[in-house]
């Protein structure tokens, strides 16, 4: 299959221009998208090219706006809604959680949410406590909801791709540390990801690095500087949170008998948790030590930029979890 | 404590300071400006400039530190009005030791509670109700305090917003929800983000008292804030002010796209509105000061905000240890990665 190395950013473009020519139900709404070129510029162009009714200016109003993408998902549109960051999705996540989740189930199956929800989550740079959050564990507490988060250009590419043409509500997480990130991605209008399927993207024997989103790239990079000491890390990308591939998970470990998971979102009650507890139960034989979690300080992000870096887990981070396991 | 009367706001004097305040919060944000392009501010950071008129304005007619203010990310004027320490508002927007949060709020979050000042928020909208919270609070009290809540025509379409002057109204709160219409919202025009562009005609579906007023001339901003103000203080009742002013930079330090949302003519025609040049051509008509003195007003408060940054950069980054206080009042929270 021909393919066409480009940035995660432009691989969501290209999917999101793909799918809005594919499927006139398609549209997408959000602050600032159309004429202002979206915030991360994840829409440019879009506006002019295919107008106002696919390409929706909203006021900031993310609790109504999402609401409406819902109701109009009940009747058959498949809205994609840009958050400007997730933060923001925090206002909405009544309609996300208390509504969209649960409509198809309290209708007895009779209505269907085809929504995605999609946009930045994570640390940018010194954005401060507000803007600075990891919600995709949040997210995929709720039975209901789809969660992915990806961390290479094709995942974004073919996993978006899914989450559009999916007809339950889905989370697309993208962290903007990821945005320039490039890869090479299939040029071809019917590829997709199905959700559900975690990933090695690195061999190894040692030790599983488990994670998903940017944290898999520290996880590449903390695998490489592990390699130069001896000690041989798997990377797995588990990349959809809700549903979780626990036999690629399981099976990592039953290959190295070690495993950290490691999480951008605060350490405390994040996901990284619910993916130890599960090696815990379903591998418990396997481990030749506890599963270490490596999560994000329990505090809200600080502005300072030495603080900052404290509080999202790095390669050095990564490597020092590892040590724990002796 | 305020001015009381209304002939003093207009004296010599108080013209003189009105200039005061004004250049020196336009050097203070421009400085902002120059050290955000240094890579010596990160972030988010938005700046004043062409908005001065209502932070100074209205620092005259509320009584100073007594009062309550809320504001939404546009934070650097009041505090500096108030009389916080300089160098430690420009520390934390440095993200330093010596700021007013010892670095953990950034530009977006600059607050000195104890002088009546509450931030400095970043969610859109997400203030408003502790506005309406502050002067919920003072009622009940007891106390005559007027909250002043700020808030963008953008985040005028946020539900809380109705919610929050349903219950002032409701309830009685002595809140002034001042919305500074400047035409945008980030990227987006007015006409694009509100069905009715007359803002202040939010209020009124809930029987607050609301207008409109020139949010770029200081005498007469003056005397309409100061009558305003002094209303809700008397009645103990909400009001809403529609604010027309107009923010000549970009929407942040990070937005260099202007020309996706307005053009530069519009821009120039703009500028001639420019708060501080029409307070100086009062000042020259009035003989109240040549345009030499100016220079040198201008001149002082220049080195005045550069010695407030060289100051502010000689300050540490915090420790680390930093980075686990004030999550709780009385405990820490679990550590480590
Ligand atoms: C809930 C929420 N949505 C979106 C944003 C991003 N954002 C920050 S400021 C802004 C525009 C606000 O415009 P306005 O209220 O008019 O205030 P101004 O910046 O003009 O002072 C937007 C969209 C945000 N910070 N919070
Ligand atoms: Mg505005």
């Amino acid at each position: 299959m021909a393919t066409i190395e480009m940035t995660y950013r432009d691989a969501i473009s290209k999917v999101l221009a793909e799918e809005i020519e594919h499927d006139e139900n398609v549209l997408i709404m959000g602050e600032d998208i159309g004429r202002y070129q979206g915030t991360f510029r994840v829409t440019q162009g879009m506006f002019e090219k295919y107008g106002g009714k696919r390409i929706v200016d909203t006021p900031i109003t993310e609790a109504g706006f999402t609401g409406i993408a819902i109701g109009a998902a009940m009747v058959g549109l498949r809205p994609v809604v840009e958050m400007m960051t997730m933060s923001f999705s925090i206002l909405a996540m009544d309609q996300i959680i208390n509504h969209a989740a649960k409509i198809h189930y309290m209708t007895g199956g009779q209505a269907k949410v085809p929504l995605v929800v999609r946009g930045p989550g994570g640390a940018a740079k010194q954005l401060s406590a507000q803007h600075t959050h990891c919600l995709e564990g949040w997210y995929a507490h709720a039975p209901g909801l789809k969660v992915v988060a990806p961390a290479t250009a094709v995942d974004a590419y073919g996993m978006l791709r899914t989450a559009i043409r999916d007809d339950n509500p889905v989370i697309f997480t993208e962290n903007p540390g990821l945005y320039t990130v490039k890869g090479e991605v299939p040029d071809d209008r019917d590829f997709s990801i199905p959700f559900g399927k975690a990933q090695i993207l690195h061999e190894g024997k040692d030790v599983s690095l488990i994670g998903y989103s940017r944290m898999t790239q520290v996880n590449l990079a903390a695998a490489e500087a592990l390699e130069k000491d001896g000690i041989s890390a798997e990377v797995v990308d588990v990349r959809s949170l809700s549903p979780l591939d626990m036999t690629t998970i399981n099976a990592s470990v039953a290959k190295t008998h070690r495993a950290v998971v490691v999480y951008e979102d605060w350490k405390f009650g994040g996901f990284g948790g619910e993916i130890a507890a599960r090696i815990g139960e379903e591998s418990f034989d396997e481990l030749d030590a506890p599963v270490v979690r490596c999560g994000g300080l329990n505090v809200p992000t600080p502005y300072a930029r030495n603080l900052e870096l404290e509080c999202i887990p790095d390669v050095d981070d990564v490597i020092a979890a590892v040590r724990k396991l002796g | 404590m305020a001015k009381a009367k209304l002939e003093e706001l207009e004296s010599p004097a108080m013209l003189e300071e009105f200039y005061r305040q004004m250049v020196f919060i336009r050097r203070f944000e421009e400085k902002c400006n120059v050290a955000y392009r240094l890579g010596k501010i990160g972030g988010y950071m938005h700046t004043a400039v062409g908005m001065e008129v209502t932070p100074v304005g209205f620092h005259h007619v509320l009584k100073p530190t007594y009062d309550y203010i809320i504001t939404a990310y546009r934070d650097h004027p009041q505090p500096l009005l108030l009389g916080s320490d300089p160098v430690s508002v420009m520390g934390e927007i440095m993200g330093r030791s010596a700021g007013l949060s010892r670095g953990k709020g950034g530009s977006m979050h600059v607050y000195d509670i104890e002088k009546g000042f509450f931030g400095g928020w970043g969610i859109v909208g997400g203030h408003i109700p502790l506005g309406a919270g502050l002067a919920f609070g003072s009622k009940y009290k007891g106390e005559d305090r007027v909250t002043l809540c700020l808030l963008g025509d953008g985040a005028a379409n946020q539900g809380v917003v109705f919610e929050s002057m349903n219950m002032a109204a409701l309830w009685d709160l002595p809140i002034i929800f001042a919305i500074e219409n400047n035409e945008f919202a980030m990227g987006t025009r007015l006409e694009y983000h509100a069905a009715d562009t007359e803002l202040y005609k939010r209020g009124e579906p809930f029987g607050i008292k609301s207008e409109r007023v020139d949010g770029m001339d200081i005498l007469s901003f003056i005397k309409d804030a100061k009558r305003i103000v002094d209303w809700v203080r008397k009645e103990q009742k909400p009001y809403v002010m529609e604010i027309m002013n107009y923010r000549f930079n970009g929407h942040g330090a990070a937005d260099n796209d202007r020309q996706l949302y307005r053009t530069k003519e519009e821009e120039a025609a703009a500028e001639k509105r420019d708060p501080i040049a029409r307070l100086e051509k009062v000042l020259i008509d009035r003989n109240i000061m040549n345009r030499e003195k100016m220079e040198a007003i201008d001149e002082e408060l220049t080195d005045q905000v550069e010695a407030i940054y060289e100051a502010a950069d000689a300050s540490p980054f915090p420790d680390a240890d930093e980075v686990y206080a004030n999550v709780y009042t009385d405990m820490e929270p679990e550590k480590g990665h």
